[in-house]
């Protein structure tokens, strides 16, 4: 049935959906790894910050912004070097990840960064005056009262990476994008062009669904 | 308890520098209820973070039980904080939490026992009068009530002050007048020492035993309240009292005042035979009196009485009434009506 309508095999359409959620799990993880650590940093080091320190603050938000200044496509290849160092090779889906990871961290600790400047600064002060250290002002303050605008953030970052997937196949990372461009538009198969934008869609549609739903969950308690 | 001493502060601002704290120097001593009132802008909210030094003055000293609050390092300061509760005029509560959660919070920074924890979280939902909303949510609170639940966040810790940064400013009076009651309690059975700032004279006549007056970042008046109300020296502390004591004759009978004829102002404490005092004035001077204004105030069990006199009759009578009521255990002065 597949093969027919869009002339490849549903192993290789379900392979290339596989290939996307694994480029995205794994380059959202490490990015949100990196991502909360930069936004922290952003907010904390602000003048009028807990931490307030303009050389940290001035140094972190530069990369920040370097770094989100160079588009994906260019990312990809300027960092090859640093990815074959890191994982072994600079080309196939797990290669993908490490330019994934550059580019979706610098772009999440933005909108963590915005998520915690939410919190009221009268929670922070309230914090300060019960005597919490910095660390546990993070741990029961900022990040409890920022939870669900944080998941939000994170969803608005897995659509833009989920986006930024589609790319990778210039470096043979494959995936549902990759699909897309090598086998639809290329070969010139316009059903296949449109089955992925389908699934690229429904993607979309189900993360945000589930960002929205807990989101709202984390708000209301219901 | 509490001692500033000439502190000053000067903030930056873009339209230039602000005077937030011009050599303000005063004492709280343990057991008061002290209420420090002004505008806004008058430099009250640098005043109050100075006690747990969320500000530091630029010159001046803080001492708590006389310990130089500048002195302490991170650490000590941090202990320092958990011996004194603050509560805000927006509550600063974690909104989406439970009412326990966020009682709880100031005992889990101490790294408490979970049974110490529920134990000390009921205590204080009961003594703040909301011991079934532990697991409401604080979003579904009223105002009140969330008031209550950050005063007793406050008090968690024991503290041995608590700071009161225009608690009830966003209450409406009824829930005001509850919360009052609720820091008055805690005053007395708790023993804590409290030290507020507002811009309601309300909030000082009802539970304050001292006063100070905060202008332009200095403090142009303070001492006990009941002095401060009975005899006002600045213009604005004038003001300020007006706005809870009415003293002022009312239009009608001033228009109706022999204009030669002078016009006293008694103002008596506690049970003063005032009545006594008028009567003893008709019968022993050949003056006639007059009331033309009289009011009975209350302050913290202390009544605070104001009459307004005529004295009608020959001016050497009349200055004799006077003269002997200024032996007289009353506060006396001499008002000047002007007419138009």
């Amino acid at each position: 049935m597949i093969e027919t309508i869009l002339d490849i095999s549903a192993e290789k359409l379900i392979e290339s959906g596989i290939q996307t959620i694994y480029m995205l799990g794994w380059s959202l993880f490490f990015g949100t790894l990196l991502g909360i650590p930069l936004g922290l940093t952003l907010v904390l080091t602000r003048k009028g910050g807990i931490k307030s320190n303009q050389v940290i603050y001035f140094i972190t938000n530069g990369i920040v912004n370097l770094v989100r200044s160079v588009p994906f496509i260019i990312l990809l290849v300027f960092i090859a070097p640093f990815t074959k160092f890191l994982v072994g090779t600079r080309i196939g889906t797990k290669a993908a990840i490490v330019p994934l990871v550059f580019y979706i961290a610098p772009y999440l600790a933005r909108l963590i960064e915005s998520s915690l400047l939410e919190v009221k600064p009268g929670i922070i002060e309230a914090a300060k005056a019960m005597g919490a250290s910095t660390f546990e002002i993070i741990r029961y303050f900022l990040i409890p009262e920022a939870k669900a605008s944080l998941v939000l953030a994170l969803t608005t970052g897995s659509i833009g990476l989920l986006g930024a997937t589609a790319m990778a196949g210039t470096i043979g990372g494959g995936g549902i994008g990759d699909l897309a461009l090598t086998y639809g538009y290329q070969k010139f198969n316009n059903a296949l062009m449109l089955a992925t934008v389908i699934i690229l869609i429904l993607f979309v549609q189900l993360i945000q669904g589930i960002g929205n739903a807990i989101a709202k969950k984390l708000r209301t308690h219901q | 308890m509490i001692k500033i001493q000439e502190a000053d502060k000067v903030f930056q601002t873009k339209n230039g520098a602000v005077h937030a704290l011009d050599h303000v120097s005063l004492e709280v001593e343990k057991g008061d209820i002290f209420g420090v009132i002004g505008y806004s802008g008058a430099g009250k909210s640098t005043l109050i973070r100075l006690v747990n030094r969320l500000e530091t003055p630029d010159t001046g000293k803080v001492f708590i039980d006389g310990v130089d609050l500048s002195a302490l390092n991170e650490k000590e300061l941090r202990k320092q904080r958990k011996e004194i509760g603050m509560v805000f005029q927006q509550f600063n509560l974690l909104e989406n939490q439970t009412v326990f959660h966020n009682i709880a919070i100031p005992l889990l920074l101490e790294h408490s026992d979970k049974s110490v924890i529920n134990k000390r979280v009921q205590e204080l939902l009961s003594f703040v009068e909301l011991e079934n909303k532990s697991d409401v949510y604080v979003s579904q609170l009223s105002g009140g009530q969330k008031q209550r639940i950050g005063i007793a966040r406050a008090l968690a810790t024991n503290p041995k002050i608590l700071l009161c940064d225009e608690a009830t400013s966003a209450l409406d009076p009824k829930t005001t007048e509850s919360i009052l009651q609720l820091l008055q309690k805690i005053n007395k059975e708790l023993g804590i020492t409290i030290l507020l700032i507002t811009h309601e004279m309300n909030v000082i006549k009802k539970i304050c035993n001292k006063v100070a007056v905060m202008k332009e970042g200095k403090v142009i008046e303070q001492g006990e309240t009941i002095k401060v109300f009975s005899k006002p020296q600045e213009a604005m502390t004038k003001d300020f009292v007006r706005t809870v004591i009415n003293s002022e004759i009312p239009e009608t009978i001033v228009e109706q005042i022999h204009p030669d004829a002078p016009v006293v102002k008694l103002t008596f404490f506690g049970e003063n035979a005032t009545q006594a005092l008028v009567s003893k004035i008709n019968k022993e001077f050949d003056v006639n009196t007059t009331i033309l204004f009289a009011s009975v105030n209350e302050l913290q069990g202390t009544i605070l009485g104001i009459i307004i006199l005529q004295l009608q009759g020959e001016k050497a009578e009349t200055d004799r009434a006077y003269s002997f009521l200024q032996t007289q255990d009353v506060e006396v002065e001499r008002i000047v009506i002007a007419h138009d």
